[in-house]
């Protein structure tokens, strides 16, 4: 490569939202029900029914503006795009394209020079989901799924502000995190619940113009997303290189073959013949009802981060870790709230959960093991019920099954041995088998003592306290 | 007295007194369908055992006291485009013509509670797009007037059955005249009330932001009787007001004394017929004799409305119409390859002229680049005509006219002229564009024998200005005899 060359990349981020109900109907947003159980006329495209707004969906859209620096638009608007897809039942989507409700903000992230730097956010509307389709290979036809038709979105635009694949991380990451702390939405990129579509362009390093852009979809994980933009990076530049032009596109990525194609431009047809939505009001917030909205914003990290070190006393590290996912902060204050220790509580969480997660390739919104078995577990090493290696082993089932911990260790007879007359005994016998071992012990090698533990430890089935046989070698010896 | 000379208030009180029942009634109307329907065709579908059976239930909760509504036990036939429970309802489309809704619209549940009685489904233009119920896909609807004659549209079936006496009243929805216009042709009241006074949800929607659903019936006793019934806020039409002052009928009463009435310049131009504008005139000096205080005054966007109005009403319908697509429910067509092509065969089978042609019109409006000249100007004509109305309000009660430009066309003549069809509507579709409230009632007949139709407009939220007015002329006027269906078996008007 003879030049250098800048990436430029903006996002447009779908959140769905976390509301009981759909966004412009009373149907369930709950995921994974029988197919069309969860519609009604509204979210089925039937003829003669009307929207409704679910004021939580404005609510939350809200929150998500004012915790991302966005000007909260005052009268705020629907507008019909208009396209014939199956999935889509009125074969046009309601969302906000002239007046969206919230426009103008950022969120900070740390760049690529270790400096803070502002990621511009162009706006942030609101929208209905599509309903999804199901192609029988073996029939032949398709069926379509109008469950999650109507479920609320909101879409979040960025400025053209990133350069890179980690900066376009962070952004998320933020943004997810963000989200999340408002309990707007659970944010999984695998389930869908978070989508992000990449809009990448190069051009030759200290050019102020940009170049033509692509637009990527299909990215649902931060590992397609950091490969879809380097690989398009990479082909972007050798077209340029080849003396060619970047074609303006929507691409499909595919993680298996990592390789990216255009979308048929059926599915690409760009006009929307977009106009205001008649059958919706326009949505008018008041300054009052932002301040409401305001006032009921939640602790954000930084606040969290501060009182946990404040309220429970752990360090700046740990308070740093846990609050980087609300939903490792949440199990911590809940697991605390049930007597724990918070160090304890923290180690747990920053030492056995954090490699389990990163074992098992999953992110903390997986952790599925309840703060009141986590309290449970560490009461039992208080109490010196079970050792410290036994603890291991009964969290990973905890992790894996959210096993209660004391009829785990019940049934499993993982109780520590705590009889004394019994295990003098058990001692004897290993001072008996090893007359090598006590030599050396008497000759100074303390080495010999741990030694020794370790063969009564093996003894009692690792069930024996080791701080007691420690104890016990060394006046019986 | 034949029980088909009772209005539909009148027939209420009849069953209340018990001189006659729900089922008698029932009856009465379907013999003369079994005598006028094959000649008029005004509906597209009726359940005669479900309308005898609903009698009966009605009848008995008359008995028990169950029910009190001034339409309780009266027949009604509701426009095509209204989604009824159970029954079929088509809009008069090829593409909608097996669809049974599983609900009904708020306005046919409100009639419901008040004991009403249905016998079918009314002929319509289809998907009301049309100005004479000649675009539906069952046929064109004929005027009891004169069978040669369109009863207007697009709610020509209720129209025509209201007046041959196929039902007491009907439903209709007015988009750019759709219910004032056919009132007029047909020599019945017909009344849009304000925008968002009748919710709209299960009414099949052609322009959203114009579509309001009303009744026409048989004189203005009626017409406040049914309003005041059908008015209910529904919180599952975002559109939907919550009126406070919606009890029509106490507006029912003999005195305009005092009642400022505008008569707009431009309503009187060339286009009109000289018959329509000597009737119209008449009826205001009646109104003028009883203390109303009428004035001439100007209207100078007139002209503006009907580009503005075929704009919108085409751009909101091209979206409208979109769920139409062989996927769901409705027609499909029965060979085709792939997605695309079915869509194409679909709707291209499915619909019919009229509306392929304001589907491809709205379609333009609403494009890349043609959006902001036309569909952005349409909205903003539309702002100054409201503003304009407004003013108008400020010096007067209500605005008087003619509702159409002439008395009911030959059928087939409007077919091949849609623009003439479509300056037809310059009277009515103000009104549409504004929201505000407009009522239509006879005035006269015209040297063709056929009806002519006055016009009151009033302010929104104003109903009761013109029930007032359009009451008080009733009375002055006297009787308006309907038109002679005795023999229409054999079709009375034979036409050369």
């Amino acid at each position: 490569m003879a030049k250098e060359y800048d990436t430029v990349i903006g996002l447009e981020v779908h959140v769905e939202l976390d509301t009981k109900t759909k966004i412009f109907c009373g149907c369930s947003t709950a995921f994974g029900a029988e197919p069309n159980t969860h519609t009604c006329p509204v979210c089925t495209g039937m003829p003669g029914s009307l929207p409704v707004l679910n004021k939580q969906v404005v609510e939350y859209a809200i929150s998500v503006g004012l915790a991302t620096n966005c000007r909260i638009t005052g009268f705020s608007k629907f507008d019909r795009k208009n396209y014939f897809y199956p999935d889509n039942p009125q074969n046009y989507q309601i969302s906000q394209l002239y007046l969206p409700i919230c426009t103008n903000g950022f969120v900070e992230i740390t760049g690529e020079d270790g400096n803070n730097k502002k990621i511009g956010i162009h706006e942030i509307h609101m929208e209905e989901d599509a309903g999804k389709l199901i192609h029988d290979e073996w029939e032949d036809c398709s069926y379509v799924d109008y469950n999650r038709s109507g479920v609320p979105l909101i879409e979040i635009v960025s400025e053209p502000d990133m350069r890179s694949a980690d900066e376009v991380i962070a952004y998320l990451t933020k943004l997810r995190m963000i989200i999340q702390y408002l309990g707007a939405s659970d944010c999984k990129l695998n389930e869908g619940s978070m989508r992000a579509d990449v809009n990448l362009s190069v051009r030759e390093a200290g050019s102020e113009t940009f170049g033509t852009r692509t637009e990527m979809k299909n990215l649902n994980s931060f590992k397609a997303i950091r490969r879809a933009i380097e690989n398009e990076r990479e082909r972007q530049i050798d077209i340029i290189e080849a003396g060619e032009k970047v074609i303006q596109e929507t691409r499909r990525w595919d993680d298996n073959k990592e390789y990216s194609y255009p979308m048929r431009s059926k599915e690409d047809a760009k006009d929307y013949r977009y106009f205001p939505e008649p059958d919706l009001p326009p949505v008018v917030v008041s300054e009052q009802w932002i301040e409401e909205i305001r006032s009921r914003q939640p602790e954000f990290r930084d606040e969290k981060m501060a009182r946990y070190i404040r309220e429970f006393d752990i360090p700046e590290y740990d308070a740093d870790i846990i609050t980087s996912s609300k939903k490792m902060a949440d199990i911590f204050e809940a697991t605390v709230g049930e007597g724990a220790n918070p160090k304890k509580v923290s180690n747990y969480l920053m030492g056995e959960t954090m490699r389990l997660l990163k074992i098992l390739e999953k992110e903390p919104e997986d952790i599925h093991f309840s703060p009141e078995n986590l309290a449970r577990l560490i009461k039992l090493t208080d109490d010196q019920v079970i050792n410290s290696s036994v603890a291991k082993e009964v969290f990973e089932k905890m992790f894996e099954e959210d096993v209660n911990p004391e009829e785990y260790v019940e049934i499993h007879g993982l109780k520590q041995n705590n009889d004394v007359e019994g295990l003098k005994e058990i001692i004897k016998q290993v001072i008996t088998e090893n007359p090598k071992s006590v030599e050396d012990y008497h000759s100074g090698k303390e080495k010999a003592l741990g030694f020794l533990v370790g063969q009564t430890m093996k003894a009692t089935r690792g069930k024996a306290n080791p701080e007691m046989i420690h104890l016990l070698l060394k006046e019986l010896l | 007295m034949d029980i088909l000379d009772f209005t539909a208030v009148g027939l209420a009180d009849e069953i209340k007194k018990g001189e006659v029942s729900a089922q008698e009634a029932v009856e009465a109307v379907f013999s003369r369908i079994d005598n006028c329907e094959d000649e008029l065709n005004c509906y597209i579908s009726f359940d005669r055992m479900e309308a005898v059976k609903r009698a009966q239930q009605v009848q008995k909760a008359i008995e028990a006291g169950e029910i009190h509504s001034s339409l309780a036990g009266v027949p009604v036939a509701i426009k095509d485009n209204i989604c009824t429970k159970g029954m079929k309802t088509t809009c008069a489309s090829k593409i909608l013509q097996n669809f049974v809704p599983t609900y009904s619209a708020h306005a046919v549940k409100c009639l419901e509670e008040a004991g009403a009685v249905i016998i079918g489904k009314t002929n319509m233009d289809e998907f009301a797009m049309g100005s004479t119920t000649e675009t539906s896909f069952t046929g064109p609807t004929k005027n009891p007037w004169n069978t040669a004659c369109v009863p207007g549209g697009s709610s020509g079936g209720s129209a025509a059955a209201v007046a041959a006496g196929e039902c007491y009243y009907a439903l209709g929805s007015d988009t750019g005249g759709s219910i004032r216009q056919p009132a007029g042709y047909c020599g019945i009241v017909g009344m849009k009330p304000t925008y968002s006074t009748v919710s709209r949800y299960g009414l099949i929607a052609y322009g959203s932001s114009l579509d309001q659903i009303g009744p026409l019936c048989k004189d203005v006793t009626d017409c406040a009787n049914i309003l005041e019934v059908i008015t209910s806020y529904d919180e599952k039409d975002s559109t939907s007001a919550r009126r406070k002052d919606a009890s029509f009928t106490e507006a029912l009463v003999d005195d305009v004394k005092g009642m400022r009435i505008g008569i707009p310049k431009e309503y009187f131009g060339k286009g009109l017929e000289p018959e329509i504008s000597a009737a119209v005139l008449k009826a205001a000096a009646l109104l003028e004799e009883k203390g109303a205080i009428i004035e001439e005054f100007n209207l100078t966007l007139t002209d503006y409305a009907i580009p503005a109005y075929y704009t919108i009403a085409s751009a909101e319908a091209s979206s409208n119409l979109e769920r139409f697509d062989g996927i769901k429910y409705g027609y499909r067509t029965e060979v085709y390859e792939g997605l695309h092509n079915m869509y194409k065969k679909t709707r291209s089978e499915g619909f019919g002229g009229e509306v392929k042609r304001r589907i491809m019109l709205g379609s333009f409006v609403l494009s890349s680049g043609y959006y902001d000249a036309y569909y952005l100007k349409a909205l903003r004509v539309k702002a100054l005509i409201k503003q304009e109305f407004d003013k108008a309000f400020s010096k007067y009660d209500v605005i008087l006219g003619p509702v159409a430009p002439q008395t009911a066309p030959k059928l087939g003549e409007s077919l091949t002229e849609p623009l003439k069809m479509y300056l037809g509507d310059i009277y009515t579709i103000s009104a549409n564009l504004t929201g505000i409230p407009g009522i239509s009632v006879p005035c006269g007949i015209d040297s063709k024998g056929l009806p002519i139709g006055l016009q009151l407009l009033g302010d929104c939220f104003r109903e009761k200005n013109i029930i007032r007015t359009a009451y008080a002329y009733e009375q002055a006027r006297g009787k308006f005899a309907g038109p002679d269906v005795s023999g229409c078996e054999h079709s009375l008007y034979e036409v050369e």
